[in-house]
């Protein structure tokens, strides 16, 4: 009989480190999985877990760092050692050929000879087993882009089982489905267990940790900052480890002094292009001189909800500034139209949106107000006022280096943000709509940002924050609301919430108020 | 931190890519047994080296620089319009119709009301693939290069069924009259003193695509309308952010591209030919692609590609009438830059990229 | 029309449609694989013209069909490496690829014949001759079915049962084959096909390969087996005709073969008659000439059965998680 002693495990990490660019995206990280266990990962976005998994699964190579499988040290250059090393992947975005069938796809790189016929009559067979197995009913015929997301994952899982492998990873596989899917793929990943499977699931969600894990790492900004069995944690230490204790950004600002509503939102539905209703009827009002911090789990439907307030996407319910609606479908639904409402708008991603990266400084300015008369002389830009213009935009708000001229890929991250920031906020808007100020920002450039809001905030401005860091959403906000899939789980006032109660809310879990 | 200086990009790139074209079509003229050096100092004589041979260059010149700035306006909405071809012959029809079927007191009416007739024809042409491009998502290449074909047949129909005279075999008009006659650059230098040659057909046109030139620079780079078509070609996402319409720039923009290829009619059907024929344009609205590749889409830099093209037209004219090197050259040398330019870009810059670097790394 | 007139209408059909069908299915390939090839024409073209020059200079015309097909793979390795290696744009590739043809085969014409660009006429051992099927003369007397016979479906040359033969084993490699799974899957999307541990690099190029042998015979029947000897810009168009006709097919094998038959009718006609008369109005030629492109236009705007192409169409695979 095997001890524990004896059992290698079935994954082991030594050490591995990547970085890209100045990025340190893994630092000198080592884990232990053993065989026959579901290993939770969790962590903020941008920790490093889908990193850590794309070595393990070969598409990336460590800067540093040994994997062993099954106690052998293991080099994986290419998917194909990965799969030859017994690791199956379930890729947060599907890897599938959409109009293949179940079958083809499942062969797809694993067929056995020249001819397909055999290969998909053995795929068959080994179909139904696996079925049967593990619980896993997939119609073998069915077109993949025909199957509901759930089925698809199914496919996947299939996929890896059928190349053999013992090791399984997932990567944020509930962020697709519906509850109802997530209990059988738990119920799935169960009966993998169950049947010597090692399984790895990489996600941000604590209770699945909770339910589902025999143990888990925690990682944060690229390091794993500890490893625990489930059993021996609870819900709120592991939302401190995840969260962590950074250095909490003091912001100084004084009470706000809330006054008349300028953004009144009722019922507001989007539903984006594949018809899957991202936000499903949300309420919420702004007031003159308040910051409404909206926190949640990004992908929960914050970014559709400040995509159809900014113009970009449309959607049904009512929105109302200054008392006024605004028309949600029609012609004049864009984001001119909202400009000229006085809803400024710093989106969350500046370089596909926010920004065009192959403009100058000054050029970008003027971007979504280039028909602003103050930039025309005649029928023609009025180039020198632009660029006087954001002269003194780039010394007023710190932009390094104060060059016009310089094109936009070429600023850094934090004077990216600053140059939106100053043309959104110059332009004195009665709403602002921000998303993730300062992601991807350093430090300096952090606090100064946070000042220009707040400085905002106290000329009686509404301002409507998004941010996935909980610690800006701590510093900035005088309410709080929590979105989580695509709904609003509550208002809370930042003074009388923590960390704890704000991450169980992120997901899903909202805790009897105490009296 | 850029990877390469903007001056590099804009201006290194393109000449070594050039170069490249350049060494090997040497080595093409190597191959068939012909002197390159004897042939490059023919090309220059014959093109560069008389007022005929100038006249000649900058008639081709004027033609490539209307076709050269409608790829660069699509290009900087990022589409590739290779319609110019169709879009020319139908502005051709534009043309023929203003001068035919009007009477005109003075060349210069009819000049701009010709202009305007060739851009209407040439920009309708490229309407439905930018509508089909905007609203259905079909594949504009695809569709502009079946409407060039659907244009040949078009134009071939009416010079054969319709405006053929009378009584005359050819597949082509009658003769322009006399009072839409253009000025030759011989006309028009006269008065200064300046003895140009006759016989050659440069012409007022390409006073008017220099103008043209200049208007793009401005369309493109100063109004309002040119930063949304740059805007919508760099980030289609950031379009949309800043409420710029994705269908209502993919529409002017190929309106524009497709009138600037139609105008080029002004200098070939109505400066040159006097009258509209089969196949005036030449493949000119091809070699807009290269001027518009070698050129980086930018105005002043079509319009130097296109002086260059014309010199190879040109030279290469003279090169197949002295030599034994067929004018087929020339389209080689057009396909070694468009390879160069455009589908190799990323073998000449991403060593270049790389020499940087190492200068950048030496430096520090 | 009499029957021998429609007889000769649809022989004349089969003859016009195998380069359509042969480019075709040579344009299948690459774009099934994701590839975009607007340079077909170019192809056919280079091959057109190796094949006669070297048929006309040893005489043999395999020997021209493999010159042909070398050409053509030339061509394929070019934009092989300007799409795929180096990830440029694929449709100014194919452009330059067009004119690289377009030029290169009239300046190597003059130089090795001086005949303006031409080869000289090919005389019949450096052509594919007409192929007698057995029995074609015995039957020829038989009514309807003897002249369907002998006259449409025997005395073509090889090639053209080549083109046909190509239709099912296109076919059969597409959907029959791990090769061709893997190859469809390619062009739908490659990112499936890269984690799956199989070469995307790999697959593009064999596909790309395919693509310039299939040109090549095209090429090489147009200048020894339609006609006898290379004319400058012998291609005439037929390589967008093709390309026309992938779009018609929505890129199938079957379809293809149907396109091509039509098209190739199309130029059947267009070459026996100049206007046809339909009583109360005529249709001119021309309409015949431009009809390929206009119905592909309405394909491709999806009036009438939306053609979708292979969804990775166009695009260079940059490897992402």
């Amino acid at each position: 009989m095997n001890t524990a002693a004896d059992i290698s495990p079935a994954i082991e990490l030594k050490g591995i480190s990547k970085a890209f660019g100045p990025v340190q995206a893994n630092k000198d990280i080592s884990i232990r999985v053993m065989p026959g266990t579901i290993h939770g990962i969790i962590g903020e976005n941008g920790a490093g877990k889908s990193t850590l998994m794309s070595i393990l699964y070969g598409f990336y190579k460590a800067d540093k760092g040994e994997i062993f499988i099954s106690g052998k040290k293991t080099l994986i250059p290419d998917s194909q050692a990965a799969i030859a090393a017994g690791i199956g992947m379930v890729f947060q975005h599907f890897k599938l050929v959409e109009n293949f069938t179940v079958l083809e796809n499942i062969i797809l790189g694993a067929e056995d000879g020249a001819m397909l016929r055999p290969s998909l009559a053995k795929a068959r067979q080994s179909l139904t087993d696996l079925a049967s197995e593990y619980g896993l009913d997939v119609d073998p015929d069915a077109i993949v882009e025909n199957l509901s997301v759930g089925h698809q994952q199914r496919v996947e899982i299939l996929k890896a089982l059928y190349r053999q492998a013992d090791i399984l990873i997932l990567d944020e596989p509930t962020g697709v489905l519906t509850p109802a899917e997530a209990d059988q793929l738990f119920r799935i990943l169960n009966r993998l267990r169950e049947e010597g499977k090692t399984i790895i699931l990489i996600t941000h969600k604590l209770r699945e940790i909770m339910d589902t894990t025999d143990t888990v790492s925690v990682m944060r900004r690229g390091e794993m900052t500890a490893t625990v069995k489930t059993s021996e944690t609870s819900p709120a230490g592991l939302a401190e480890l995840m969260v962590g204790r950074k250095v909490l950004l003091q912001v100084d600002k004084v009470p706000a002094t809330p006054k008349q509503t300028v953004l009144e939102v009722e019922n507001l539905r989007v539903v984006d292009e594949k018809g899957v209703e991202r936000v499903k009827g949300i309420s919420l009002d702004v007031k003159a001189g308040e910051i409404l911090g909206i926190a949640g789990v990004a992908g929960n439907g914050q970014s559709e909800l400040l995509e159809v307030l900014g113009g970009i996407t449309s959607g049904t319910g009512v929105i109302r500034v200054n008392g006024q609606d605004i028309d949600l479908t029609g012609n004049s639904s864009d984001g001119q139209s909202r400009r000229a409402r006085g809803i400024a708008h710093v989106p969350e991603d500046r370089q596909r949106e926010g920004l065009i990266m192959d403009f100058m400084a000054w050029e970008n300015t003027a971007f979504g107000y280039h028909r602003d008369p103050a930039y025309q002389s005649g029928i023609l830009m009025n180039n020198a006022a632009i660029r006087a213009d954001t002269e003194g935009k780039m010394q007023r708000f710190d932009v390094r280096p104060p060059n016009p001229k310089l094109t936009a890929k070429n600023f850094s991250g934090g004077n990216q943000q600053k140059i939106v920031l100053a043309r959104e906020i110059e332009r004195n808007p009665d709403l602002l709509l921000i998303g993730q100020p300062t992601r991807g920002v350093d430090i300096g450039a952090i606090e100064f940002i946070h000042q220009q809001i707040v400085a905002l905030r106290d000329q009686g401005k509404a301002i409507l924050l998004v941010s996935v860091e909980l610690d800006e959403i701590f510093a900035l906000s005088d309410r709080i609301a929590v979105m989580f899939d695509g709904q609003l789980m509550g208002f809370r006032d930042p003074a009388k919430t923590d960390e704890k109660e704000l991450g169980l809310m992120m997901a899903g879990v909202v805790e009897e108020e105490a009296a | 931190m850029e990877k390469m200086p903007a001056w590099a990009d804009a201006v290194l790139v393109p000449i070594i890519s050039l170069l490249l074209a350049a060494i090997l079509s040497a080595l093409v003229i190597v191959a068939i047994g012909e002197d390159p050096v004897a042939a490059v100092k023919l090309m220059v004589q014959g093109s560069l080296g008389s007022t005929y041979g100038w006249g000649y260059t900058l008639y081709y010149a004027t033609n490539f620089m209307f076709t050269g700035l409608a790829v660069a306006v699509a290009f900087h909405a990022r589409m590739f319009n290779i319609g110019g071809e169709g879009q020319a012959m139908l502005g051709g029809l534009g043309v023929a119709v203003v001068c035919l079927y009007m009477p005109w007191p003075h060349w210069s009416l009819a000049l701009i009301f010709a202009t305007l007739s060739a851009a209407a024809f040439g920009a309708a042409w490229a309407f439905l693939p930018a509508y089909l491009q905007a609203k259905r998502g079909s594949h504009i290449v695809i569709t502009t290069i079946m409407f060039n074909f659907i244009a040949a047949a078009l134009l071939n129909y009416l010079l054969v069924n319709v405006m053929r005279p009378k009584g005359s075999m050819d597949p082509a008009t009658a003769k322009f009259p006399e009072t839409t006659h253009l000025p030759t650059l011989h006309d028009i230098l006269e008065p200064f003193g300046i003895a140009f040659s006759k016989a050659a057909p440069a012409n007022v046109s390409l006073i008017v695509a220099i103008i043209a030139c200049v208007a793009v620079y401005f369309l493109i780079w100063r109004t309002r309308l040119g930063y949304e078509i740059r805007a919508f070609g760099h980030s289609e996402s950031g379009a949309k952010y800043a409420g710029i319409s994705p269908v209502k720039i993919t529409v002017v923009a190929m309106l524009i591209s497709g009138g600037l290829a139609g105008m080029m009619a002004i200098n070939n059907v109505m400066g040159e030919g006097e009258r509209l024929i089969m196949n005036s344009t030449e493949g000119a609205g091809f070699i807009g692609i290269a001027v518009a590749l070698m050129g980086r889409s930018h105005p002043f830099g079509v319009f130097l590609a296109a002086i260059l093209f014309g010199f190879l037209y040109q030279g290469g004219a003279e090169l197949a009438l002295w030599t034994s090197i067929p004018r087929e050259l020339i389209v080689v040398i057009q396909a070694l830059v468009i390879l160069f330019t455009g589908a190799l870009d990323n073998m000449v810059r991403m060593p270049l990229e790389k020499l940087f670097l190492m200068f950048r790394k030496g430096d520090a | 029309m009499d029957f021998l007139t429609i007889i000769q209408v649809l022989d004349s059909t089969v003859r016009l449609a195998t380069p359509l069908l042969l480019a075709c299915l040579a344009g299948l390939f690459s774009e099934r694989a994701g590839i975009f090839d607007i340079g077909l024409e170019g192809k056919m073209l280079a091959a057109a013209f190796f094949s006669a020059a070297i048929a006309a200079m040893t005489g043999s015309v395999w020997l021209g069909l493999l010159a042909g097909i070398a050409a053509s793979l030339f061509l394929s390795g070019i934009h092989g490496l300007a799409s795929i290696t180096f990830r440029g744009n694929q449709l100014i590739s194919g452009v330059a690829i067009n004119f690289l043809a377009a030029g290169m085969t009239v300046l190597i014409a003059q130089s090795w014949f001086k005949q303006g660009g031409r080869t000289p006429s090919l005389m019949s051992e450096g052509r594919f001759n007409p192929i007698e099927l057995p029995f074609a003369e015995a039957l020829s007397d038989v009514p309807f079915l003897g002249p369907i016979y002998s006259e449409l479906i025997s005395g073509h040359s090889i090639l053209v049962y080549v083109a046909l033969a190509a239709v099912p084993a296109t076919w059969w490699i597409l959907f029959r084959t791990r090769f061709g799974l893997r190859l469809r899957a390619v062009g739908e999307n490659p990112a499936a096909v890269d984690t799956a541990g199989v070469s995307v690099v790999g697959l593009r190029f064999a596909a790309v390969a395919i693509c310039g042998v299939l040109c090549g015979i095209a090429g090489a029947y147009l200048a020894t087996g339609l006609q006898a000897g290379f004319v400058k810009d012998m291609t005439a168009g037929r390589g967008f005709i093709a390309l026309a006709a992938l779009i018609f097919a929505k890129w199938r094998p079957w379809y293809a073969l149907s396109a091509c038959l039509l098209f190739g009718f199309l130029q059947a006609i267009a070459l026996r008659y100049q206007n046809i008369d339909l009583g109360a109005f005529t249709v001119p030629v021309q309409v015949m000439d431009a009809l390929p492109y206009i119905l592909t236009v309405v394909i491709l705007a999806g009036f009438v059965g939306k053609a979708v192409p292979p969804r990775a169409g166009g695009e260079p695979y940059v490897k992402e998680r």
